[in-house]
């Protein structure tokens, strides 16, 4: 086939970039090196508009084993402990076969975990569609839950929750942002590297077929009415088998004989023998004849370009080869020898005797293109800087209730019920808390996890909404007593060959950076996804952040929750929030769920002190430590109103719901509105409760750390929200009214779907 | 007194049952493999959760045909006790070990959770530490563990007190609301009719320790023990490592 511009197109390369192919050559490419080159220069495997600046992020630390740059990042957390996590997105994939998408983000963020010799102890999903009462969001949303279910349940690795959330700008353009978390002894990792001229490279897992190809660079291009077509290119994942070969592999790994290892994850055995090669500076040849197939008369340009699922590529010493096929063949799996390490650097591929691929790997990986895109600040804002005249405030009775029952606040019951929560039996917080929290078996040590994502926020300003994920994510780690210790990150934005979404995406980068480094949070890995658009609408900027936090137990402790537990107890609200002047104020309230439910949007995202935020975290967990508080909850989506009604309703689902109790609170006369008390969605909040006793040194405590303590009211066995001002009743709410609401904003959506499906 | 834990390559509350065996004094669990015919001389047999070989077909229905599976039902045929939890309920049920068998979810969802169950047969080695009518709270997960059998084995079940454990309310009553799956008259768990081989869709294995939610699972594994207690030690001295130790 000549490589006409047609063809050059079809793979997704610029002219400029295939006259860089032709000098790194020095010749012209066939179609399988010109397939080879496409998806390793794909955005997806490159990163070639977004690297410079990731650059920006802060990746070090004392705690920081393993930065960006390895299949997962790996922090050390103590007693020989480290855990290796990251985040990956499946967004395109998921919108065009939503159960199969979703189970294969799962089964590839579990192999870049287990790749690294951990067990997979956890995962987390970030999700975003477009609003729930729209047929086709309720559709995707059903299907992804389902297929992250199926996927992670059949495994055997708890799914400790994450987000969801709505908004019309993801309606053609769903995010899955799958996270997962392993635990590994500190002396038994394993990197993705060829090293050791001579040695064997091994495929292991299932046969390779024609699906997925080229899955890498359709997750480099917009979306348009043909992308349903390209079904095919979604995999089809078997977690069966990828538990078979979780097992095998860390049974392998023991043994010695393994020196380094990848998953084949997106590009397959492109990526995973280049990357390999790459990070060894040595050379790989692979004879195709040997790589098990599914179908007869693969060309090499389809074995290379294959993406189908549970595979792993894993570089051995000469001679282990039988003891490593004989443990693969313990779990029913094939391991073959389909090559071995060269010192000339070079990815060369061979079928039937010739020569189908030679390529330097330095120029399919740390060699690959890299754009420094042209970035424009939007010439209009997104939206009005004052709330629009005439615009009431609603009721607020009315207004919580509504909140409660909206769909990005409700319960989302429904979603994690459909998930093996406690598999393995380390959950100590299941979903529906502000984070998971599993403990280390044999160890007083405990992880704690969250995810964020702040679209509404970064539309107005991509930079503080980043600002704000950091600030979230590590605050409902902190929610639980644990110490925040470092993220992850996956970048979902729209088409980064306009000036304005790449400028939403460096604002982003810069605010996050600047959040990771004030929170001592720093980024060992994730992801990057970009063009996030359908027939040329982007999604709203949505940098997803998951934070990882230690909780070290004096005795079998169980993390703090949100539920306020006894009668008695105060109420209080710690803050590390800025004070705010009223105009100002009514501004930032234009960002909120609160202004979503009014039919609006305007001014700017909440405000965001860094110092007031890592105050919080270090009074909760020395307040944690010292047994002082009964419960904390983060105060953020709907605000204070929100938190306080959450604090009577959640609780983790490993523990039984408890009696139901209520709580009067009063607000403090200040020159701040009720609206803006209520609803305002200002960061570094939590609500927390104690008993008298405690209340002398928690005050004490957040008096040495500059932090706001206000003691807002008491919890009561009356089971209703009383909430008063200025000595005025301003609503009384029976727990029953809060509950319905709260719980039935989603399951009733969900109802209609299951009769949807039966029609 | 040894407890064999079956591992098949699919099972996933393997680790979560070794655990809980091993935090019961009395009680000391061995890992017994698919593939092997030996159970190592074990006293007991616990058959965990899981997805034994993949259950793309139909839960239990390849794990049935697997080389432990017969010498598990000569083990049972002659009076060892057998519990099978999850998976291993639906493996139980395929094999003809129990009656019956589990449905998907009438709610067509997988689901997971804590239940309330009310202990209905204390006569069982699985059960004896329980109070009849005890109260308890087990977590559940699974996407079909909806219980199904014909009315005249139901009619036997029933009338045999061979229920062991059935879905019920915060009253303690047996009614639809209070069942997850759909099951047949809220049945979460049953025995054979010598009542040593025990299936239950709840899983007591994660609801040992107070930390994660409930202990109400311990009292299963402390009538393991006192069922040791009282009959004498396993007969068969075969090595409880051969080729089964090994395998984690």
């Amino acid at each position: 086939m000549p490589l006409t511009a047609e063809v050059l197109a079809r793979h997704g390369l610029t002219p400029e970039e295939y006259q860089r192919i032709l000098s790194t050559l020095g010749r012209e490419p066939n179609l399988t090196e010109l397939g080879i080159f496409a998806v390793m220069w794909s955005e997806h495997c490159s990163y070639k508009s977004s690297r410079r600046h990731l650059a920006k992020l802060p990746t070090q630390g004392p705690q920081v084993l393993q930065g960006p740059g390895e299949n997962a990042g790996v922090v050390d957390v103590g007693e020989g402990w480290v855990c290796v996590f990251k985040i990956e997105s499946h967004n395109h994939p998921s919108f065009i076969e939503p159960f199969q998408g979703a189970a294969t983000g799962v089964g590839g963020i579990l192999r870049d975990v287990f790749t690294m010799g951990a067990r997979p102890v956890a995962i987390m999903d970030s999700l975003r569609f477009g609003a729930l009462d729209d047929p086709r969001s309720r559709h995707l949303l059903a299907g992804v839950v389902a297929g992250i279910a199926h996927y992670g349940n059949c495994f055997g690795v708890p799914n400790l929750g994450g987000e969801t959330g709505f908004d019309a700008s993801y309606a053609g353009n769903p995010l899955v942002n799958a996270f997962a978390l392993g635990l590994a002894r500190r002396d038994a990792l394993f990197y993705g590297k060829a090293s050791g001229v001579g040695n064997l490279v091994m495929y292991v897992g299932a046969k390779t077929g024609r699906d997925g190809i080229h899955g890498a660079t359709m997750a480099s291009e917009e979306f348009s009415e043909s992308s349903e077509s390209k079904r095919p290119n979604v995999q089809v994942g078997d977690p069966f088998l990828e538990k078979l070969l979780l097992e095998a592999c860390l049974e392998a790994m023991r043994s010695g004989a393994i020196i380094g290892i990848q998953d084949m994850g997106a590009a397959g055995l492109t990526s995973s023998s280049s990357e390999m090669g790459g990070r060894a500076g040595t050379g790989i040849e692979l004879d195709l004849d040997r790589v098990p197939q599914r179908e007869s008369g693969m060309s090499a340009y389809e074995i290379m370009l294959s993406e189908s699922q549970e595979r792993m590529l894993l570089v051995a010493a000469p001679g282990r080869e039988a003891e490593i096929a004989r443990i693969f063949a313990k779990w029913g799996l094939d391991a073959v020898v389909i090559g071995r390490v060269t010192g000339d650097g070079m990815l060369r591929v061979l079928q039937h005797g010739r020569v189908e691929a030679e390529i330097p790997n330095r120029a399919l990986t740390d060699a690959a293109p890299r754009y420094d895109r042209p970035r424009r600040a939007p010439a209009v804002p997104a939206a009005p800087l004052d709330r629009p005249a005439g615009l009431p405030a609603l009721d607020p009775a009315t207004a919580l209730l509504r909140l409660l029952a909206s769909e990005n606040i409700c319960s989302r019951r429904w979603i994690y019920e459909q998930y093996d929560t406690m598999v393995r039996t380390n959950t100590l917080a299941a979903p529906g808390g502000d984070a998971g929290v599993i403990r280390i078996k044999g160890t007083r040590r405990s992880l704690a996890m969250a995810l964020a994502g702040s679209g509404r926020y970064c539309r107005l300003d991509p930079r503080q909404g980043a600002r704000l994920a950091v600030a979230e994510a590590a605050r409902n780690v902190a929610s639980t007593g644990a110490r925040p210790l470092a993220a992850t990150n996956c970048l979902n934005f729209g088409n980064p060959e306009k000036p304005e979404i790449m400028w939403q995406l460096v604002e982003a980068l810069e605010g996050m950076g600047e959040a990771c480094r004030a929170l001592n949070t720093p980024v060992t890995g994730g992801n990057v996804s970009l063009y996030n658009e359908t027939r040329g609408e982007a999604i709203a900027p949505t940098p997803v952040v998951g934070v990882v936090g230690l909780l070290e137990h004096e005795h079998d402790g169980v993390p703090l929750g949100p539920r306020f537990l006894a009668a008695g107890d105060t109420v209080l609200l710690l803050s590390g929030a800025p004070r705010l002047e009223p105009e100002e104020a009514g501004r930032r309230l234009g960002s909120t769920e609160y202004a979503r439910l009014l039919g609006a949007v305007w001014g700017w995202p909440p405000a965001l002190d860094l110092a007031g935020e890592r105050a919080l975290h270090l009074v909760l967990a020395e307040a944690a430590r010292a047994g002082l508080l009964r419960s904390a909850h983060d105060c953020s989506e709907g605000g204070l109103a929100v938190a306080l009604a959450e604090c009577l309703l959640a609780h983790p689902v490993n523990f039984p719901a408890a009696a139901p109790l209520g709580a009067t609170i009063a607000l403090p006369p200040d020159e701040l509105n009720l609206e803006n008390w209520l609803f305002a969605e200002t960061a570094s909040r939590v609500v927390a409760s104690c008993s008298a006793h405690a209340l002398a040194p928690l005050e004490d405590l957040a008096r040495r750390h500059s932090l706001t303590l206000l003691r807002l009211g008491q919890v009561e066995s009356r089971p209703s929200l009383r909430l008063l001002r200025a000595g005025r009743t301003v609503f009384d709410l029976d727990w029953p009214a809060l509950n319905q609401a709260w719980q039935q904003g989603f399951a009733r959506a969900f109802e209609a779907v299951a009769e949807e499906a039966v029609v | 007194m040894k407890i064999g834990v079956i591992v098949f390559p699919g099972s996933n509350c393997d680790h979560d049952a070794f655990h809980a065996v091993t935090l019961q004094s009395g009680l000391e669990p061995v890992w017994l493999w698919h593939e092997s015919r030996d159970l190592g001389g074990v006293d007991a047999i616990l058959i965990p959760g899981g997805f034994s070989y993949g259950d793309y077909l139909r839960t239990g229905a390849i794990a049935r045909f697997s080389p432990i599976l017969a010498s598990v039902g000569e083990f049972a045929r002659q009076g060892g006790p057998v519990l099978g939890i999850c998976n291993g309920f639906q493996i139980l049920c395929e094999s003809r070990l129990l009656p019956g068998a589990l449905l998907p979810n009438a709610g067509s969802h997988f689901v997971c959770r804590p239940v309330r169950l009310r202990v209905e047969n204390t006569s069982t080695p699985f059960t004896s530490a329980y109070r009849a009518g005890q109260p308890i709270m087990l977590p559940v997960a699974h996407g079909e563990g909806n219980y199904y059998c014909d009315p005249a084995t139901l009619d036997e079940l029933e009338s045999q007190h061979r229920v062991v454990f059935r879905y019920v309310n915060p009253r303690g009553e047996a009614a639809p609301a209070a069942n997850p799956n759909g099951s047949l008259a809220n049945i979460a768990g049953i025995a054979n009719r010598e009542g040593n081989v025990v299936g239950m869709m709840p899983h007591p294995e994660r609801a040992v320790e107070l930390s994660l939610g409930s202990a109400d699972g311990a009292p299963l594994f402390q009538s393991l023990a006192r069922a040791a207690a009282l009959t004498p030690a396993g007969a068969s001295p075969a090595a409880a490592e051969n080729g089964v130790s090994a395998c984690r």
